[in-house]
Order: C-alpha cells, then structure tokens, then sequence
C-alpha cells in the first residue's frame, strides 16, 4: 500500500507528500535517531514524536517510505521546507504511536 | 586500482542543522553513478554518523569519499580532542555527549556501532589532543 493511500485510510494529516506512491513494507518505532539509522529498513514508516530538522536527513538516509509524527506533534515551517527539498514524506497524526502501529498492521501485508 | 571518483566535504563544526548535508549529497552522486539502493543506504547513513560524531564532540573537519572500481571508502578527519578508549567507545549505549545533543534525539551510543555495523571494514586512529582519523570502506 502507497504512502498516499495510508494517509488516507488512516486519516493521517499530509505535512509534506512529494513522492505519495512510495509503498509501505513495514514500521519501526523510536525517537533516537542513531537507534533509527541501525534499525528502521528501507520502505518503512517510521513513527515518531521527533520533530527537529535532523529526522528529514535520517528519513532520506535510511530511505524510509515516510515518517508518521504521533500524539499531535507539528513541523516547524523550515523542516516542512527541507523535507519537501530532500523529498521526505511526513504525515501527522493525534494518535499514540502504538495505536498508528497497530492501524497499520491491519493495512500492510 | 584506480580511482573512479571522490567527493570531498568539509563539516561545519557548530551548525547541528546543516549536518547531514554531505551525506545527502553522497547519496545523490551515488545514485547518478549507478551503485545499488543497499550500498547508497549503508555508505550514506555510515557517513551521517560519521557527520554526527564529528560535529558533537570534534568542532567539525573534513569527510572523503573515494568510489573505486570494487569498494567505496570513506574518510572522516578531524582535529577533535580524539577517542580515549576506543574499545569501549564502540559499544552500543555508550556515550559521551551532553544532555543538549541528546534531546535532539542523537547520543544513544550507537554511532560508531553502526558505523560498524553498515560498513565491511572500519579503522579508527585516535591521538588525544590532536584528532580521531576513521576510515570505513564498502565492498560493491
């Protein structure tokens, strides 16, 4: 299922879409960003309450599908900007980080 | 062996926003040279950490890429306070960055383990006071 099509069966807010038909193979969890790098695989959606400008460079890196920020948490006007350079799609949402997971689940084979 | 290309990028020792710059652009130039998804993604993230290390604890320096024929290398050099133990820098969790950097999210302790971990090999040569050299290659 594509980025595009999540935010929309989950009612995931759209901060930044460049590339919304990028597939979702799975999830990781975290907000330590070296924990990120070692761990979250390619195609992922990464779910977390970070928000500073350094997650849009560890999105692009380890090449997750998008990030999911959770409980409500918003961008700043200039890391909108440079996820939207780097091309990083980020979604937000005002639900818990285990209840977006277990959404997802539901929606990726 | 010859060398096909290097790209080389000073790091701004100060500036936490701008880090990454150079390992995105790593990842660019790697992709116009043709090299695999996998590779661009474990060259790239090695030399984000890299980026981190050198911005948190050594007031920036310099990093090298070298794309050759069979391998990549990377090159991180700085002029920091260098690595007192480097058996123990290397295990995961530990860490010597203040609270600051760690309410950015960075300072798990899992810098130079992963650095490590997405490399095949890695050398680091540290002399206190005068700097930390660390070289990581990738096999393609």
């Amino acid at each position: 299922m594509t980025v595009s099509e999540i935010a929309e069966r989950l009612s995931l807010s759209p901060l930044t879409l460049p590339c919304g038909e990028r597939e979702i193979g799975g999830a990781y969890i975290g907000d330590l960003l070296s924990w990120v790098m070692g761990r979250a695989q390619s195609g992922d959606a990464w779910i977390t309450i970070m928000s500073n400008v350094n997650i849009v460079a560890v999105a692009s890196l380890t090449d997750v599908a998008c990030i999911i920020l959770a409980e409500g948490v918003t961008l700043e006007d200039h890391v909108r900007e440079a996820a939207e350079q780097k091309e990083v799609n980020i979604l937000c949402s005002d639900r818990t980080a285990y209840e977006l997971a277990k959404s997802l689940a539901g929606l990726i084979q | 062996m010859t060398e096909a290309v290097r790209f080389h990028f000073s790091v701004d020792g100060d500036d936490f926003s701008s880090a990454g710059q150079a390992s995105v652009q790593v990842k660019k130039s790697l992709r116009q040279l043709g090299i695999s998804p996998e590779t661009i993604r474990r060259v790239s993230v090695a030399m984000y950490e890299g980026e981190i290390n050198m911005v948190i604890h050594a007031g920036g320096g310099y990093a090298d890429v070298l794309v050759f024929e069979d391998h990549i290398e990377i090159q991180l050099v700085d002029q920091g306070p260098g690595i007192a133990d480097i058996e123990l820098a290397m295990q995961e969790g530990f860490s010597t960055a203040p609270d600051n950097i760690r309410s950015l999210g960075f300072g798990a302790g899992m810098g130079l383990p992963n650095m490590k971990r997405y490399t095949d090999s890695m050398e680091i040569e540290s002399k206190l006071g005068e700097g930390t050299k660390i070289t990581m290659r990738v096999n393609l």
